[in-house]
């Protein structure tokens, strides 16, 4: 099977109970695809299964990155290698700058031994001067102020500023293939535009995105290739930007309907 | 004290902090401490006959002390398998060029001249029982500043020592502090005069090398009117497969408006017992700050102290402790408010994991009479694994009602979901949670100068390396 990134029959529990039952679906760079689905359908699952969560639990499958697979492999192996996913939920961390950890994070990526033996990174990583200036012409583009960079990360953070910061790292970090895990979640209309144009700037022959989300108000901004719908642990459904609207209208479960009646 | 090594080589400070030169010294007292040891001691050093006094009036002090039941265990300290006096060198240098060759190289490895050069008004080097370096700048001394070892001082000022010496603390103040008042060998003498301000650290370095051996330096400061100083020790020890013994007596005068802050990063091996009496007396709108890093050793028992004897003086406590496997930071604070219109401020920060223990032990008292004082205790706790404890005693005696006093405490651990943002990210575990807990210690790391806060930073990552998963 091609693909930047293949999932195969994907199985996952969680604490024991299974959630998802048969996950298959490929993403290449260059696409952007959204999975939709109710709550608890188990998008969230798959995107922290993806991120190797260590309270998810492959029990069969497959998940191919570039062809190998990643399932032995470490949540930070994953990130270096160029997954990303950016948070329902970014987590506050106190007393760790913006500017610091995301310097960090660019650093370990720079530096491609890090923690391969257990030991930090020796490289110097990139100098002070070169990142602010780079991280100051994004910060611009997403119409964040620069004093964000002072700041403890995600502490205190509003909500759009949250989801700011979630794709100001993601423009940083060049990830190949992003899962966005419900990140037009409380937001108002400005933030879900600016959040919006930063995912359609970075997307290019560069970039898969898959963009989770539990309404298509987002995809009023974002014009996704492939639309998913997801039930019950599978992808019941996918087809073409058309799907946004039927689901729209017939809510989510003619689709389990339709797919045992076929 | 040769019990069986029970020791967690923290990874790194074998290599940087751990090493130890072969012993060689002018003098060695033989092991264990009785009349003739303390005699031996003060006969050596030349002592006025008031000082030997003192000091067999401790030993009895000591003796007739029952060791503490609270806190850390102390039980299995053997006071009679310790050497109570190693003195390294005949006598002090004042060029790093005269201190012998492997004393040299070893404060060479810990950075100490470099530090001096770059940054430091003064510095004093204690190597087990004696100073074998001290300086401090010319400029200081014009201004009438006096930074030496107690043991000069006591030579050069006796007067001065003979009026404080034992005022702050009393030998019979507690166990530990009756038995380096018997015993006590070098530390730092500094009296920084009305009006100067010594706006550069003064620092001391305080390094353990022989086996079995009590360090047991006494620090006396006094800072005269709306002076200020800022002192800063440093320690560390090599690993022995049997314990060392460093019990301190630092006692701080600070006149009325004057300033003094009294900066540790302790960082000695995990088999030392690290019991040390510190304690302030802050008179009218004087301020006295301790800011204590605890990051090493087999126990620390700790509270710095802080008296405020009239009205506008202020009091800070800025306390870290960090517990890895088999170490128990017994650390705190202690804020009196014997006057009227006085003011604390206790914020400390317990980290454990690896299975040691670190917590708060603290109190606030406020006299009868001493309205209007407002004292403030912040003490979080963050627990990194589930084999590691924190424990909070705060004490409160408060026997004026006309008071603010204020009480916050949180305990947490570390949580899997920071470790996962982080790691999402790229960054390494180790790195991830050593940026955990540095952004925990923040708040305090922030009050250092910044070559403390580089060095206190680095020291955390140095025992995170290699701990998590």
């Amino acid at each position: 099977m091609n693909g930047d990134l293949v999932v195969k029959d994907l199985h996952v529990s969680v604490e024991g109970k299974e959630i998802l039952k048969g996950l298959s679906l490929t993403v290449n760079k260059g696409e952007v695809h959204a999975i939709m689905g109710p709550n608890g359908s188990g998008k969230s699952t798959f995107a922290n299964t993806l991120m190797g969560h260590p309270k998810y639990e492959v029990t069969s499958g497959e998940i191919l990155f570039k062809g190998e697979s990643i399932l032995e492999m470490e949540t930070d192996e994953r990130a270096r290698a160029g997954l990303f996913m950016a948070f329902q939920y970014p987590v506050a961390i106190p007393g760790l700058t913006f500017g610091s950890f995301l310097r960090a994070a660019l650093n370990a990526r720079l530096a491609p031994t890090a923690g391969e033996d257990g030991k930090m990174p020796t490289k110097k990583g990139i100098p002070p001067k070169e990142f602010r200036d780079l991280m100051r012409k994004h910060m611009t583009e997403l119409r964040m102020d620069e004093k964000f960079a002072t700041r403890y990360l995600n502490d205190g953070f509003s909500g759009g500023e949250k989801k700011r910061a979630e794709i100001l790292q993601m423009a940083m970090l060049k990830p190949e293939i992003a899962i966005m895990d419900e990140t037009d979640s409380g937001l108002d209309i400005d933030a879900l535009k600016i959040v919006s144009e930063g995912v359609n700037t970075l997307a290019g022959p560069n970039l898969g995105v898959i963009v989770i989300t539990h309404y298509n108000r987002i995809l009023n901004y974002i014009k996704p290739h492939r639309i998913h719908v997801m039930k019950d642990g599978r992808i019941q459904a996918t087809g073409g930007p058309e799907l946004a609207l039927e689901l729209e209208q017939r809510g989510y479960d003619w689709v389990r309907e339709e797919v045992a009646a076929r | 004290m040769s019990t069986e090594a029970e020791i967690d080589v923290r990874d790194g400070y074998a290599e940087k902090y751990g090493f130890h030169d072969t012993e060689q010294h002018v003098f060695k007292s033989r092991k264990g401490l009785d009349r003739d040891i303390v005699q031996q001691i003060s006969k050596l050093k030349g002592e006025p006959e008031w000082m030997l006094e003192y000091r067999l009036k401790a030993l009895d002090l000591f003796e007739s002390k029952p060791m503490p039941t609270w806190g850390g265990d102390v039980a299995a300290i053997d006071f009679q398998d310790i050497y109570y006096y190693v003195k390294p060198t005949s006598e002090e240098a004042k060029s790093w060029e005269d201190v012998p060759e492997d004393m040299k190289r070893t404060f060479d490895k810990l950075g100490i001249p470099e530090a001096e050069q770059k940054f430091l008004a003064g510095v004093g080097a204690q190597y087990d029982s004696e100073v074998v370096y001290h300086k401090i700048k010319e400029s200081l001394e014009k201004q009438g500043v006096i930074f030496l070892s107690m043991d000069q001082g006591l030579k050069d000022h006796p007067e001065l020592v003979k009026q404080y010496f034992g005022t702050v603390i009393p030998s019979s103040d507690n166990k530990f502090a009756a038995l380096n008042s018997a015993v006590w060998s070098g530390g730092s003498f500094i009296y920084v005069p009305k009006g100067v301000q010594v706006d550069v650290p003064l620092q001391a370095y305080f390094r353990i090398n022989t086996k079995d051996m009590g360090q047991f330096e006494r620090t006396l400061i006094i800072v005269d009117e709306d002076a200020y100083v800022h002192y800063v020790e440093g320690c560390t020890a090599p690993i022995h497969s049997s314990d060392s013994l460093h019990s301190a007596v630092v006692e701080i005068v600070v006149k009325k408006g004057g300033r003094c802050r009294y900066t540790t990063i302790q960082n000695w091996s995990n088999n030392v017992y690290n019991l040390v009496t510190k304690r302030a007396v802050a008179y009218a709108n004087a301020t006295m700050e301790w800011v204590d890093g605890n990051l090493g050793s087999k126990l620390t028992m700790k509270y710095p102290a802080i008296y405020m004897m009239e009205p506008g003086a202020h009091g800070e406590v800025l306390s870290i402790a960090f517990a890895g496997k088999g170490q128990h930071q017994d650390a705190g604070a202690k804020a009196v408010h014997c006057a009227p219109n006085t003011s604390s401020t206790i914020i400390s920060k317990s980290i454990s994991k690896d299975g040691g223990r670190a917590g708060y032990r603290g109190l606030v008292k406020v006299m009868k009479g001493a309205v209007d004082c407002r004292s403030t205790v912040n003490c979080d706790a963050l627990i990194l694994d589930e084999h590691s404890r924190s424990d909070t005693y705060p004490y409160m005696e408060i026997e004026e009602d006309k008071v603010t006093i204020g009480h916050e405490a949180t305990v947490s651990k570390i949580g899997d979901e920071q470790l996962f943002y982080l790691m999402a990210r790229g960054i390494p575990e180790d790195e991830a949670a050593a940026m955990i807990v540095s952004g925990f210690i923040e708040p305090i790391v922030k009050e250092l100068p910044m070559e403390y806060a580089v060095e206190m930073n680095r020291l955390i990552q140095l025992q995170m390396e290699g701990s998590v998963g």
